[in-house]
């Protein structure tokens, strides 16, 4: 039988994000597979929505908490969350693979001495062994691959695994654990947020423009089809290397992996480092004038048209539904 | 300043994959190799801070012999000289975190500049494993930097947004798309690296916490439908997507 298992979650301005209820609900499943009880570890000082953590099967939770650690801190999150794993003997630690995720996860795994996996698209337990698929090479090729070292860390793609609210689970059970003069070697002391974007990260919808918008000035007709969707706006390699779009936008090989519900390409060819990076989208719609372009070959529905009259058509007739 | 800089040898990102036969890697024959694209930013960024503060930049790489032309790579950029850490097995990210922090330390670099994650197993976390082993601050995903004394104040890339951390000597910065322009070799740059020295360590003593049971390349999509060519396909995109696919 495997020793307990965490699922380290994360909040950002005292709110616990999507990300990491998937986490939660990845390390309740593992629990119950390894026969193992699963712990919830927050860190950070308010929190308003502890209390939806048991809707994902874990039913005790755990605040690490401190003024001093409000915003993220690499030194003191790491050290807070080592220490709880020690005192637990953690087997597993499942983290989110988001910003937050990645820049925490590998420096716990060397504090606690764990081997790590980063990114996981499917975890299966196989003769008491887990064994995790993650992509590689930008989701050209995936692996299987398993643990050597006694202790685990694993982080989940966001997106990927399910996590449906069980609203008639029990009332949580949260413990408050005081860190006294938390390590501040690194801290955050300013946030900038881009004001009401959606990251493309995050996004369950993505209306993504390439070269053939023909320039900046047109990607209002890409904003406001996003707008109509709640979806984020991407940008493929060409126009971000053109200055017509910010790299946060990029989606494909040297910009971000995506995997949303829904991905709308405009006026993208599809070269291989962008496919790479959003082919794993549940449903992908191609707009694009040239018939043969490689991205109608990963399109589950296409129009080879000219982007500059099907995408207002298209915004409008989406509005008739909203 | 004493200043370490971590290259890695990938696949250019224009490579189709094949697998190998031995279904655990991929087939390196007729792929052409580059410097990782993001450690480009990491070399530039230690020639910017050599620049400013003074000193010496190192480039180190784990790998085999073909990693040295990156190394060189990084020469000809303007590095002083480079360590090739020669690894007789396959590391995952904690192996060569961990034969990079043995030569690094030994070197004495405090300030080291890592490509926030190659695009060959795209793990993302070298830099940030290799600050927890030699002990070192660590800011991730980089796209702004300023060193005063021993002060470092840097902008990381989030999720809709960026986050302005605050730290100190040592650190491990790792680059992201956005740091800097990095700067062409010059002839004469290139003509100098060959002659700088190129030190081979091993790595001995290092193993992974994992092991690769199977590479595969994903299941093939299924073309799907072009619904039209012109603006009178667009209720019916609207109606699949609606009715079929059920996603708006």
């Amino acid at each position: 039988m495997a020793n307990n298992i965490l699922a380290v979650l994360e909040q950002r301005e005292g709110k616990l994000k999507k990300a990491s209820f998937e986490a939660a609900a990845v390390a309740s499943k593992l629990a119950s597979e390894l026969n193992c009880d699963a712990i919830a570890v927050v860190v950070g000082n308010e929190i308003i929505n502890l209390n939806e953590v048991s809707k994902y099967g874990i039913k005790k939770t755990i605040h690490l908490k401190s003024s001093g650690l409000e915003q993220y801190s690499t030194s003191g999150y790491s050290d807070a969350v080592t220490a709880y794993a020690k005192t637990v003997g953690a087997e597993y630690l499942v983290f989110a693979n988001t910003s937050l995720g990645r820049d925490l996860a590998p420096v716990v795994a060397i504090k606690y001495d764990a081997g790590i996996l980063t990114d996981c698209t499917n975890i299966e337990v196989s003769d008491g062994d887990v064994v995790v698929t993650r992509p590689v090479y930008a989701g050209k090729a995936f692996i299987d691959i398993k643990f050597k070292s006694s202790k685990k860390i694993l982080t989940t793609r966001p997106n990927v695994f399910k996590a449906e609210a069980n609203n008639s689970a029990g009332a949580p059970e949260i413990e408050v654990i005081e860190i006294q003069s938390p390590n501040l070697n690194s801290r955050v002391i300013e946030t900038k947020k881009s004001e009401g974007k959606i990251d493309v990260s995050e996004a369950e919808i993505i209306v993504s423009g390439g070269r053939g918008m023909k320039g900046p000035e047109n990607f209002h007709l890409v904003e406001e089809l996003a707008e109509v969707l709640g979806a984020a706006v991407g940008a493929s390699r060409a126009v971000v290397d053109a200055g017509w779009r910010q790299h946060s936008e990029q989606v494909g090989q040297t910009g971000k992996t995506v995997s949303p519900t829904l991905y709308i390409a405009c006026g993208i060819s599809g070269a291989i480092q962008h496919l790479a990076g959003m082919s794993s989208s549940k449903y992908i719609v191609a707009i694009n004038k040239d018939q043969d372009a490689p991205i109608f070959s990963v399109a589950d529905y296409g129009i080879a048209g000219d982007v500059f009259e099907i995408l207002p058509a298209l915004t409008e007739e989406i509005k008739k539904y909203k | 300043m004493k200043i370490a800089v971590c290259v890695s040898h990938v696949p250019d990102t224009a490579t189709k994959i094949k697998i190998a036969n031995s279904g655990k890697d991929i087939d390196p024959s007729g792929v052409t190799f580059i410097i990782n694209p993001y450690d480009e930013y990491a070399v530039e960024e230690a020639l910017k801070q050599k620049e400013a503060l003074g000193g010496e930049v190192t480039v180190f790489s784990v790998g085999g012999d073909a990693n040295k032309e990156s190394i060189r790579k990084a020469l000809a950029m303007g590095a002083d000289k480079g360590v090739l850490i020669k690894s007789e097995n396959e590391l995952d990210s904690i192996g060569i975190a961990k034969a990079l922090a043995v030569e690094i330390k030994n070197e004495g670099c405090e300030l080291v500049f890592c490509g926030k994650q190659s695009v060959d197993y795209d793990d993302s976390i070298v830099g940030q494993l290799l600050s927890a082993l030699l002990g070192y601050n660590c800011v991730s995903t980089v796209v702004g930097l300023k060193i005063e004394g021993n002060k470092i104040t840097a902008e990381r890339e989030i999720e809709g947004g960026r986050e302005v951390i605050e730290t100190q000597i040592p650190v491990v910065i790792t680059t992201q798309k956005g740091l800097n322009e990095p700067r062409y070799a010059s002839l004469k740059g290139i003509m100098g690296a060959k002659k700088k020295t190129i030190e081979e360590k091993s790595s001995a003593n290092v193993e992974s916490s994992t092991e690769v049971i199977k590479m595969r390349k994903p299941a093939p999509k299924q073309p799907g439908r072009i619904v039209g060519n012109d603006v009178s396909a667009v209720p019916e995109l609207v109606k699949l997507l609606r009715e079929e696919a059920k996603v708006i």
